[in-house]
Formats: C-alpha cells, sequence, structure tokens
C-alpha cells in the first residue's frame, strides 16, 4: 500500500516537473546556447562508445549466427540477414539505449543533484529563473535530438563489425552483402528512430526528476544518480516492449 | 522597506516559525542572528520564497508576496538578489560567465554593455583579473565575492545574505561584511543578513532581529544590544570570554 502511494505521488511530482520543464524558455538564446552544450556533451560525448561497444557485439553476433545458427541446410545469407535484423531492430536501438541510460542518465542525475544540494537550483529560483526549463529542456532535446544519429552509427558500426569477421575466415563477404540486402524492410530503421527518441526522452526526464529532487547530501545524490539508471532501464524494457508490438 | 507579519511555518507537526513580526529597513544592513537551528535560515527562506509560509505575510514595500501570482513571484524575484552560504556559484561557467548569467537572462543589453556592467561589479569587489576561472579555482572568499557581484549586477532593491562568512577567515569575513555594508548604503538596498557571527553582529548591524526557538524575541541596533535586557540573546552574544568580558567592561563603564 505504502510502495503504491509513493509510487503515485513520484509520479505526480513526475508529471508536475515535467508541467514545468514544457514550456516557453526565458530566454530563447540561453535555451540555443545550453541546447548545443548539451548535444555535444551527452551526445557527440557518446559516440566513442557507441562505436566501440555495436563494433565488438556486431561482430560478436556474426560468430554466433554462423558457428552456431548456419548450417548446410541454411542459405548462405542466413549470418548477414539475421545480424541486419538484430542490429537494426533491437541492438542499436533497444540494448544502446539501455547502456546509455548508464552513463547519460547517471551523469544528469549527478550533475543536477549535485547543483540542488549545492544551492545552484535555489540561486536560480531566487533570480526568477525557471530552474526546470532551463537545466532540464536542453538536455531532454538535446538528446531526443542526437540519440537517433547514435542509433544509426551504432548500426552502421554493428555492421562494420560483422564484416571484419571476413577477416578471421569464418565468413566471406558476399556472403555478409547477400544477407545484409535481402529482404530488407525500410520502416525497420523508422521504428528504431522512432525507439530512439522515446528512450532518449525517458533518459532525460527520469534522470533529471531523480536529481533535480535530490534532499540531502553527496550519498543521496549517489542514491539518486543509482536510481536514476534503474528505473530509465526498467522504463526503457517496459516501453520496448509496447513499441515493439505497436511499431512491427 | 521589508515587513513580515505573524508568519508561521510548520513542517508537517514541527512548528519552525511561530507568530515572528520583523521590519527590515531601506539602505540598512539588517540581520538576523540566532542558534543554529532557531529557525533562521527557514525565516530567511519563508522571505525570498523558497518555502510557503503556513501562515502570515511578507511585504516587500506594501506588496504581499505570500499572496502574489506566480508571474508577479518571478517579476519581484528579479529585484533580489542573494549570497548563498556556500557562494552557490554555478561551477560549469567562468567567474565572468557567472555574473554575466543574470544579466544574460533577463536583459536586452548588448553582449558588450553586458560585459562592461558584470565587470564593474567584479571591480567593485576588487576581483578584477579573475574573470576567466572557474569557481573551483579560486579561494571561498573570492567565491563569495563573486556571489556579492553576481548578486548586484542587476542593481537590487533587496539583498539577501545566508551566513555570508561561513567557513571564512576572521580578515576575510571583514572585508565580505564591509563590501554589503558598503553596497547597502551607496545603493540604498534592504539588505537582510542571517548570520551567527559576532563580528558581523557588532560590526554592520544596524538593524538586529534575533530569533529564539522560532521567535523572533528581541530587535534593536548594534549599539542597543550591549544593553538588552533578554536573557537568551546575552546568553548567545555573551557566549565566549572574550565577549563576556567585553560586557563586564561596558557594564562598569556605564555605571562609572
Amino acid at each position: 500500500m505504502i510502495t503504491i502511494k509513493s509510487g503515485l505521488t513520484a509520479l505526480g511530482r513526475y508529471i508536475q516537473l515535467m508541467g514545468r520543464v514544457c514550456t516557453r524558455p526565458d530566454r530563447m538564446r540561453m535555451f540555443v546556447k545550453q541546447y548545443w552544450t548539451e548535444m555535444y556533451q551527452l551526445g557527440y560525448n557518446s559516440i566513442a562508445i557507441v562505436l566501440i561497444i555495436s563494433c565488438f557485439i556486431g561482430a560478436v553476433i556474426c560468430l554466433q549466427m554462423k558457428l552456431n545458427i548456419q548450417s548446410s541446410w541454411m542459405p548462405t545469407m542466413t549470418t548477414g540477414f539475421t545480424t541486419r535484423e538484430i542490429m537494426l531492430l533491437e541492438f542499436s536501438s533497444s540494448i544502446m539505449c539501455l547502456i546509455l541510460a548508464g552513463k547519460v542518465g547517471s551523469n544528469i542525475a549527478s550533475e543536477i543533484g549535485t547543483m540542488r544540494i549545492t544551492q545552484q537550483i535555489d540561486a536560480l529560483d531566487i533570480m526568477g529563473v525557471n530552474s526546470a526549463n532551463y537545466l532540464i529542456l536542453p538536455k531532454v532535446l538535446g538528446l531526443m535530438t542526437i540519440m537517433p544519429i547514435l542509433v544509426t552509427l551504432s548500426v552502421a558500426a554493428g555492421i562494420g563489425g560483422a564484416y571484419a569477421t571476413t577477416m578471421i575466415g569464418t565468413t566471406t563477404i558476399a556472403e555478409l552483402n547477400e544477407g545484409f540486402q535481402y529482404s530488407f524492410n525500410p520502416w525497420f530503421f523508422w521504428c528504431g528512430m522512432i525507439k530512439a527518441v522515446v528512450y532518449a526522452f525517458i533518459i532525460t526526464s527520469v534522470s533529471a526528476y531523480k536529481g533535480y529532487t535530490v534532499e540531502g547530501g553527496s550519498v543521496e545524490v549517489g542514491k539518486a544518480s543509482t536510481d536514476a539508471v534503474v528505473n530509465s532501464s526498467i522504463l526503457i524494457l517496459f516501453s520496448d516492449i509496447f513499441l515493439t508490438n505497436m511499431l512491427t | 522597506m521589508i515587513t513580515v507579519e505573524h508568519l508561521y511555518k510548520s513542517f508537517e507537526d514541527k512548528e519552525v516559525l511561530k507568530d515572528i513580526n520583523a521590519v527590515f529597513r531601506d539602505g540598512e544592513v539588517n540581520l538576523i542572528i540566532g542558534q543554529s537551528g532557531s529557525g533562521k535560515t527557514v525565516f530567511m527562506k519563508n522571505i525570498v520564497g523558497l518555502f510557503e509560509p503556513t501562515k502570515g505575510r511578507v511585504l516587500y514595500d506594501n506588496r504581499d508576496f505570500v499572496s502574489m501570482t506566480k508571474k508577479e513571484k518571478i517579476m519581484l524575484r528579479r529585484e533580489m538578489g542573494m549570497i548563498f552560504q556556500n557562494a552557490a556559484l554555478f561551477d560549469s561557467l567562468t567567474v565572468l560567465d557567472n555574473v554575466m548569467f543574470p544579466l544574460d537572462m533577463f536583459s536586452d543589453k548588448s553582449y558588450e554593455d553586458r560585459r562592461k556592467r558584470a565587470l564593474e561589479c567584479l571591480a567593485r569587489v576588487n576581483l578584477q583579473g579573475a574573470e576567466d576561472k572557474y569557481p573551483g579555482e579560486i579561494s571561498g572568499g573570492m567565491q563569495k565575492r563573486v556571489a556579492i557581484a553576481r548578486a548586484i549586477v542587476l542593481e537590487p532593491k533587496y539583498l539577501f545574505c545566508d551566513e555570508p562568512n561561513s567557513g571564512l577567515d576572521p580578515k576575510t569575513s571583514i572585508v565580505i561584511d564591509e563590501l554589503i555594508s558598503g553596497i547597502t548604503h551607496e545603493d540604498k538596498i534592504t539588505t537582510i543578513v542571517n548570520t551567527h557571527d559576532m563580528n558581523s553582529v557588532m560590526g554592520i548591524g544596524e538593524n538586529i532581529t534575533f530569533i529564539c526557538e522560532g521567535r523572533a524575541e528581541w530587535q534593536g541596533s548594534n549599539k542597543e544590544i550591549m544593553d538588552a535586557d533578554n536573557k537568551n540573546l546575552s546568553d548567545f552574544i555573551f557566549a565566549s570570554d572574550i565577549l563576556r568580558q567585553a560586557k563586564q567592561l561596558h557594564d562598569a563603564q556605564r555605571k562609572g
């Protein structure tokens, strides 16, 4: 009973906060400046990790398919086809966002949480600035803008990783080319983009909420950071089920 | 002038502020003093609107802050400047950007004019040459001075300082006190300083409100405080040996 009550209270506070976030910025030039900064910090700084993880996962998926699924009973393009579908439909759009929830979510929660406990948010409020809007909206819109680009890069790096396995001789470039091009449905790409935008909103808004509502000191900021990752990961997994069902 | 009338504040069942009445005058350094946990920070947060009072009125030149609409409160807040206990500078911005921040948000002046005004304020707090440093690269005293510069950059009518000398050495504390006092008198600002620093009380306290267990027990100046007959105030002010001896000397001189 207490859990339900606290859950509903948290939901109510989250909705109230989003109400404050989704308003017209006090000063558009400051918003635009913050928006570009957040895109750089949250998105551009994540490109390296996205490329590295996706490249290796693409390679491993390709190897697993070749070694465990492909047999003489199956067409040679199976490895390329399944690697592409996994990368496009699930890994790059959902699992990559789960990984980014860890990196970006904890970053947002700890940054805003530290601002809260060091009274920087109070300072903004005293000045008459809508602190929720000023701090959170650029992060939400920044990541929602750059996440589809990260997902696209992830798919490309995964495919690149799969091609890299040809160097160890498990499969050939021709086989992979055939699989990658076989029965391609462009809608699947757009499904990934839609998922990316939704997950970007979940990661930033949930993490910002956790940071913004911190009370206490450094221990609470650490807890908020962990909660931000856990909660946004769970929400991403839940919404993955609904989005997959709705979109495909 | 800021007038507080019958202010109450409770957190769940706990009543922290009980029927506080106080007047904070223009062009004077108004101090709120009291022991740790007496409710003075809660009192200040109620005045500036970071907390909503349970009951009572806070009048800014006869404008009731408590009953204002959200928009009116935002407009009034642009007439306020505040210096926080830990300076509360924005870590990601340089000293100059911190001071320029209120101008960037609310001023329509050109970038050059905004920069010029911010540099003027930095010069006023003797911080020329520190513009490009980040808050983490400067001392606590310098951070407080940056906070003062940021608080006065929009030429506020009301200045609030929450324990501005906290964590500073006595010499730097005096510098900060003199800055606050100077700005208050030159710009005719209504300044409220929340403190338990006795040097500040004796040095700049023109109008002092003593808070004890959530009640305003005494109001007067630093000249009157030596003769105050409130026991709680005397226990608080003259807690140290030096001040007790000073009090005894003062009493002896008065009698003799």
